[in-house]
Order: structure tokens, then C-alpha cells, then sequence
């Protein structure tokens, strides 16, 4: 019963969304407020109707009513009550209820705190946005319905892939999604603008902080999915270049660009159109990334509906999205009138620059991502390409954009003097080749790339302080004056400084992976093995049984100088109903490094294959990823996006906050 | 002209738009990875070895061999490697690697480091062979008969399971049955 109107509820929330798209754009281009009304409330409508769908499939999951043919493939009763909430997601169905259900809460905020925003805009930005909700709420109906049931109810569930029960996962997907999905409102707003031909600072700052909110929760996602790879996989690699992988990296690294961007028309009104392409562009890869995801056309460990119909539904609703903004784009786009001018040195020049570096890595990493798919449908050879494609060009492509990070913000607005803001880098700069020769030095004839790396990690990192210190006018005023500055600078700037830190850990981190050391082989029970400066001890394999699977538990010392510091228990788990063995690694996690242990399978004389690493600073690659996401929501925290878009203020504005 | 560059993006979207179409061809299965080589002659290569002079196809006439395509930037490798080790040292099976777009001394390095299961490496730095065998990732493993002809193929790092169950009945009836 409450499956059955939690369908329905999905069918009337795809006629909410057909009334969302259609009346508002009527009632914006006649100029009837009533009609324009109709977006908010249908927004509103629309979001309570999918959340009483999203409840009613959680609630078939929980009480496990297998007469569901999605509960009966993907849970089981065996399964914890956490894993059967977070199974929802954890299939093509339910993810993408879970899709629209984001697609509606950011369309019923739109809605909520749009109150100062002009109403044909607000009314198109709607519109706009339940059109995207008809496609995939039509989707979902028509090919990937997860309220279907079946009769005879099976006795028990299929049960969920045991590598998808994990914390980790639980929680990957949602934030995932609400990255994606919120591209949506910088899209909507941007087709919009196109429609109306108006782009100014107004706009600008609307679509900064969604965007930005965004980006956010991306960032979030992506460094969540991150982690979850490196601990349950068992290999210590954090980042696999998957094409799954990199249809989430894409719309960040365009995102990225975007927020940028943003700021440049917010505060210059210029490089308006660039801009809207961005937008346009974040949010198509968003919807790119569904369909390789969805489709199977590139295969992946990801890929959990290889389906050719579905395939081609969700290619016709990226014709009509994408193809139809790009083409309104090519229309409207050259009537939109250019901005203030700039210098090539200056603020707009740097985050020009940094758009441009940003759009070709993107590029690179989308044509690497999709070449084999292109080789493959002109009936070339089946290839992947891996790693070694990535690190040639994706890396080298970094380097110029962490070397101007340092330097861009110390620019001025219009016309910026180079020569004076590299002359306040020289500490960073000593101080990064000094750290470079000294690690040279030690590690003699060790991995270049990753020296330099650490060198880029901390100039970044030193610059980024050295252009706080400067506001803060550290060392030049008492130390209390300093403080007064430090606190109350703008909530934008301290975002961009820790953003901008947290790019720094991250490269610091990866980088330092270039020093890991590792131990694989098979291990006799009661032998040592060393790794790094560890002695380990492998006491015993036991058999210990699980809630639906069994383990043989391995329980290894770990000795330091003579000292015993801990005893990890890495498992090997063994899931009976899906006939699959999965590994549970043992993590001694640090801020200086992590020792990873994985067990693996025995052989005959009684030995059993261990992978351990010591990985020094691993952490410090998730963690930069949360010191990103901490200094976006800072910079959310500004006081200007609530103040609103009072046009009177506008004047006073760029002194207020002047060097964002 | 300048209107042209605005029209560029949705130009640049429908060639992709076209490519997507191909590529959702019915009956296209992009998981289905070639197995059109089983059976069939393996392409003729000749590689210079890491250590040693090389491996040819020719040169493995008249006995069966394992082939074996790894990287040492390549992670799932890793969690093979001591399965080679031990298929290398407990079975005595005949396994030869194929380094894939890698450069030597890394390999050397990771040799030198997990111990070496390869009765001899060849070296394939501009993945050359990899396209002939149709690799379409690391690791791969192929078995060769001793006329030279593909007999199995794994995709991704081999299980101890398929070792027992298919690996090293083929190799006993290829050895033994010829």
C-alpha cells in the first residue's frame, strides 16, 4: 500500500514538474505575476511528492517487502538495518530517485529564498529547472521504475554486492548527487540569462554561492569515494583513473573554473558569456557523468546497469539538455555585451588564466576518459588508457596552475603589477627550493616529479599565507591589530585562503605517495616481515563469522624499536549468498603516515598472501579535500550573499570586499 | 566569424552526441571483450627483454606458455603478484611477462622489490604488442599453445580460484595431451 503511493506519488510529481516547466515561462514572457507564481509553489509541491516517494521505497526496504522487485534484488533480512536504508542508493533505481529527489530540494530552495530576486528571472530559473525534472522523473517511470512488484514474493532478497556495504559508500552517493545536481541551479540560471539576454553583477552573485554550494558537496563526494577506495579495495592506490572516477573529477575541475569565474562577472561584469559557458558545460558534464555511469557504455567496476535502452533515453534527454542550452547559447550568446577591459597582469587576467588551465585539464582528462570509447564505435582495437596517459598530461597541466595560485590573488583588479607581487613570494619561493634540494639531497636520485610537487605543495601553500599576512598586515602592526584584521576579514577571503591551503595538503599528499613502501608476499603464520621502519609479526589466521558472511581474521603485531605499538586485524571476508570474497583492510591511520595491512588468499602450505604499505601523509589528500569544502562554506558564509542584491549597495561593495 | 566560435560548443557536442549513438548500437556490449582472438594465431612480436635478449613468439614453438601483461604502475597487478610468485615457484608454470607502457628501470624496481615470477620480460614501452594482443588493460594474461595459437585469455588480476579450476587444467592438457 504505501509502495503503491509512493508510485503514484512519483506520477503526480512528474505532472507537477510538466505545470512547473510550462506555466512559468508563459507567465515570464507575458509579464503575468500569477502565472510566475505557479513555479515557487509547484517547486514546493513537487519536492514533498518525490520525498514521499524516496520515503515509501526506504520504508519497503526496511521492512524488507520483497514483493518489490527492487527490495527483492538488492536487500536481503540478513542485512544490518543501516545497509538496508543506505541499499536504497546503492542501485540503479533507487539512485536515481535519489537523483531527482536532489533535483527537487535544490528547486524548492530556489524557490524558498528567491525572494529578491527579480520574478521573471526566478520564474524561468524554475521553469528551467523542472524541465530537467520532467526528463529524469519521465526516465525513471518509463525504464527504471523502482516500485514494480512481483507475484509470487521471493522468500528472502538477492541481497546488496558486499563491496557496497560500507560506511563509506553509504554516504558517497548523496553527496555525490547534491554536487552534481546543484550544478543544476548555475545551469538553470544561465539558460535563463540566455533567454532574457541579460547577465549582470546581479546574476553574478546568484549563481557564485549555488555554484560554490556545489562545488562543496562535490568536493565532498569526490574525496569520500576516495577514501573508500583506498580502504576497501586492499590495493593502497586512492585514485584508479576509472572512467567513473573521472565523470565526477570533470565536473569539479569545470566547476572550479566556474566558481572563478563567477567572481569576475559578480565584481568586473565581464566575461559574461565565458561564464554562462561554464555553467552550461558543469552541469552537461554532470549529466555526461550519469549517462557513462548508467548506460555501461564505458565499462567499469562502477557501471551497475548495463542497459542499451536505458542508454538511449538518457542520450536523448543529454540531446535535448545539453544540445538545446549549447544551441540557445550559439543564438543569444554574441548579443551579450563584453565587459569592463583588463590587462593581460592582473586579478581578471589571473583567473582568466586559471579558466584556461582548468578547461584544458578538463579536456585532457575527458579525452582520455572517452578515446576508447571513440576508437571502440569506429570498430578500432579495445583499449584502455591508463595511468601512464594521465600522469604525462594531467600532472605537467597542474603545475602552471599551482604556480599562478600563489601569485594571482596578489594581483590587483584591472591592472596588477607582476614584478611587485612576485617580490612579496620570494620567501615562499626560497623556502620551496630550499625544501626541493634538501629532499633531492636526502633522497638522492629518488622521484623527481614528487620533489617537485612537495616544492609546488609548499610555494603554494606559502603563498597563500604570504597574501594573508598582508591583509592581516602581520609583523607590521601589533599582534593584536593583526588579530582584529584576521577576524574580521571577509568570510570570502579566509574561504579562498583555506580553499587554497587545502589544494596545497592535497598536492603535498599525493606527492608524498612517491615515497611509500611496500611488502607483498606470502607469510607463514608466526614470521616476521619488515616494512619500513616496522617489524611485523603475523600471529594467527582465525575463522570468525559475521552477520551474513564468514572472515578469517588475521591478527599481525605491529613492532617498532623492540616496542609493540599495536596489533591490526585485517579480514578476508567471505559472503556466502552472492558467492563472493571481498578483503576488510587493517588501517593504522596518522597525520605523518598510515600502515595499511590487507590479507588475501592462503595457499596449500599454509601461508597467506599479505599486502601491507606504510604511506607517509596518505590522509593528508582526504583531508586537503575537506579543507577545501570547509573554506567553500566559509566563503558561503559571506556576509554579502545575505545582504541580497540591494543595487544601492553595489557601489560600496568592492572596497568592502575588495580582495577576493 | 565571431559568431562562429559561439556555435563552436553545441558543433563540438554533436559530434560527441554522434559518437554516443554509435556506441548504443544494439547488441553493442562494451563488457563483451573480444574474445574473436581465442583459438586464433597470436600476433607475431618480438620484444627486447628487461634482462636478457627477449621474447619472441616464435621462440616459444613447440611448447605452451603463459603470457603475462603487467606495469608497475598498474595496482591490480599488485594483488596478483604473489599469486605469480607462487604459480612461478610452487607450480613451475611456464610465465613470461610483457611490460606494458612502462619504463624498464620501474620495472626493474618493482622486480627487484616483490621478487620475479617471469622466466623473462619483454619489454613493450610503446604498447605495440598490447594493441596486436588487444589488451585492454593490465593485467592480462594469456595462454599460448605450442603452435603458437591463443588458448585462453584473463582480463584483470586472476583469482586463485580460476587458477585452480582453469588455468592449470588447460596448461596440464596443453602439456600433457598435445
Amino acid at each position: 500500500m504505501i509502495t503503491e503511493l509512493g508510485h503514484f506519488a512519483l506520477i503526480l510529481a512528474l505532472c507537477v514538474a510538466v505545470a512547473q516547466s510550462v506555466i512559468p515561462l508563459i507567465g515570464a514572457s507575458r509579464g503575468q505575476a500569477g502565472l510566475m507564481d505557479v513555479g515557487r509553489s509547484a517547486a514546493l509541491v513537487q519536492f514533498l511528492l518525490i520525498a514521499m516517494a524516496m520515503g515509501a521505497l526506504i520504508h519497503a526496504y526496511v521492512v524488507s517487502d520483497f514483493s518489490v522487485i527492487n527490495v527483492a534484488q538488492n536487500s536481503h533480512t540478513d542485512k544490518p538495518l543501516f545497509y538496508k536504508v543506505t541499499g536504497v542508493w546503492g542501485n540503479h533505481e533507487g539512485s536515481m530517485l535519489l537523483w531527482v529527489f536532489m533535483l527537487a530540494l535544490c528547486s524548492a530552495a530556489v524557490a524558498t529564498f528567491s525572494g529578491n530576486l527579480p520574478p521573471d528571472l526566478r520564474a524561468r530559473v524554475l521553469s528551467v529547472q523542472g524541465m530537467i525534472s520532467v526528463g529524469f522523473l519521465a526516465f525513471i517511470l518509463l525504464t527504471s521504475n523502482p516500485f514494480l512488484r512481483t507475484w509470487p514474493a521471493p522468500e528472502n532478497g538477492q541481497g546488496l554486492n558486499p563491496v557496497l556495504q560500507d560506511p563509506g559508500l553509504a554516504f558517497h552517493p548523496p553527496f555525490l548527487y547534491l554536487g552534481y545536481v546543484g550544478f543544476s541551479v548555475a545551469f538553470s540560471f544561465s539558460v535563463a540569462a540566455l533567454i532574457e539576454g541579460r547577465v549582470d553583477a546581479a546574476w553574478g552573485r546568484w549563481v557564485r554561492p549555488w555554484s560554490l554550494a556545489s562545488w562543496c558537496f562535490l568536493t565532498i563526494g569526490i574525496a569520500l569515494g576516495s577514501w573508500w577506495a583506498y580502504y576497501t579495495l586492499g590495493w593502497g592506490g586512492w585514485w584508479f583513473w576509472d572512467p567513473v572516477e573521472n565523470a565526477s573529477l570533470m565536473p569539479w575541475i569545470v566547476g572550479t573554473a566556474l566558481i572563478h569565474s563567477a567572481i569576475v562577472v559578480e565584481r568586473r561584469e565581464t566575461l559574461r558569456s565565458w561564464t554562462i559557458l561554464l555553467a552550461i558545460v558543469t552541469f552537461s558534464l554532470s549529466l555526461v557523468g550519469t549517462f557513462l555511469v548508467r548506460s555501461g557504455v564505458l565499462s567499469s567496476v562502477h557501471a551497475f546497469a548495463v542497459d542499451p535502452r536505458r542508454g538511449a533515453f538518457i542520450l536523448g534527454l543529454l540531446v535535448v539538455a545539453i544540445g538545446g542550452s549549447l544551441t540557445l547559447y550559439a543564438f543569444r550568446a554574441p548579443a551579450l555585451k563584453g565587459g569592463g577591459l583588463f590587462a593581460p597582469v592582473s586579478r581578471e587576467g589571473a583567473l582568466l588564466l586559471n579558466n584556461i588551465l582548468l578547461a584544458t585539464c578538463a579536456a585532457t582528462v575527458f579525452l582520455g576518459t572517452l578515446y576508447p570509447l571513440f576508437l571502440d564505435a569506429v570498430n578500432g582495437p579495445k583499449i584502455s588508457v591508463g595511468a601512464p596517459f594521465f600522469n604525462r598530461t594531467f600532472v605537467p597541466l597542474m603545475v602552471p596552475v599551482l604556480v599562478a595560485m600563489a601569485v594571482g590573488p596578489l594581483l590587483a583588479w584591472k591592472r596588477g603589477d607582476l614584478l611587485a607581487a612576485m617580490q612579496r613570494l620570494w620567501v615562499a619561493f626560497a623556502a620551496a627550493v630550499i625544501l626541493v634540494l634538501a629532499v633531492l639531497y636526502a633522497t638522492s636520485g629518488g622521484p623527481v616529479m614528487a620533489i617537485l610537487g612537495l616544492g609546488l605543495a609548499l610555494w603554494t601553500a606559502l603563498g597563500v599565507l604570504a597574501e594573508w599576512a598582508e591583509r592581516v598586515k602581520l609583523f607590521r602592526v601589533t599582534p593584536a591589530q593583526s588579530w582584529k584584521r584576521a577576524v574580521h576579514l571577509p568570510r570570502a577571503a579566509m574561504g579562498m585562503t583555506l580553499a587554497h591551503l587545502g589544494i596545497a595538503i592535497t598536492v603535498a599528499g599525493i606527492s608524498a605517495q612517491a615515497f611509500q613502501q611496500e611488502f607483498l608476499g606470502m607469510v607463514q603464520v608466526g614470521t616476521n616481515f619488515p616494512l619500513a621502519s616496522y617489524m611485523l609479526h603475523l600471529d594467527k589466521v582465525e575463522r570468525v563469522q559475521g552477520p551474513n558472511y564468514i572472515a578469517d581474521e588475521a591478527s599481525i603485531e605491529v613492532w617498532k624499536d623492540g616496542h609493540l605499538v599495536a596489533t591490526q586485524h585485517p579480514q578476508r571476508r567471505y559472503f556466502k549468498l552472492q558467492d563472493q570474497t571481498t578483503g576488510e583492510t587493517a588501517i593504522r591511520s596518522g597525520l605523518v603516515s598510515d600502515l595499511y595491512l590487507a590479507l588475501g588468499d592462503p595457499d596449500e602450505s599454509g601461508a597467506w598472501t599479505v599486502r601491507a604499505y606504510w604511506k607517509p601523509m596518505v590522509s593528508w589528500i582526504w583531508l586537503g579535500g575537506l579543507v577545501m569544502a570547509f573554506g567553500g562554506m566559509v566563503s558561503l558564509s559571506d556576509r554579502r550573499w545575505r545582504v541580497g542584491v540591494a543595487t544601492k549597495r553595489q557601489a560600496a561593495m568592492p572596497q568592502l570586499a575588495a580582495g577576493e | 566569424m565571431r559568431k562562429l566560435i559561439y556555435a563552436l560548443p553545441v558543433l563540438l557536442f554533436a559530434t560527441l552526441a554522434g559518437y554516443f549513438i554509435l556506441a548504443l548500437q544494439p547488441g553493442y556490449d562494451p563488457r563483451a571483450l573480444p574474445s574473436v582472438m581465442i583459438d586464433k594465431p597470436a600476433p607475431a612480436f618480438k620484444l627486447a627483454g628487461l634482462k636478457d635478449d627477449g621474447i619472441s613468439l616464435e621462440g616459444f614453438k613447440g611448447h605452451p606458455v603463459v603470457i603475462n601483461f603487467f606495469a608497475s604502475w598498474c595496482v591490480p597487478c599488485r594483488e596478483e603478484h604473489p599469486l605469480l610468485m607462487r604459480l612461478a615457484e610452487k607450480e613451475k608454470i611456464p610465465l613470461y611477462g610483457i611490460d606494458y607502457k612502462d619504463r624498464p628501470e620501474d620495472a626493474t624496481r618493482l622486480l627487484a622489490q616483490f621478487g620475479n615470477p617471469y622466466r623473462s620480460v619483454g619489454l613493450d614501452q610503446d604498447g605495440r604488442a598490447g594493441l596486436d594482443f588487444g589488451v585492454y588493460g593490465v593485467p592480462e594474461t594469456y595462454v599460448i599453445d605450442g603452435t603458437g595459437r591463443i588458448r585462453k585469455k584473463f582480463t584483470g588480476p586472476m583469482t586463485a580460484k580460476q587458477v585452480e579450476q582453469e588455468l592449470l587444467p588447460i596448461l596440464k592438457q596443453l602439456s600433457g595431451g598435445v
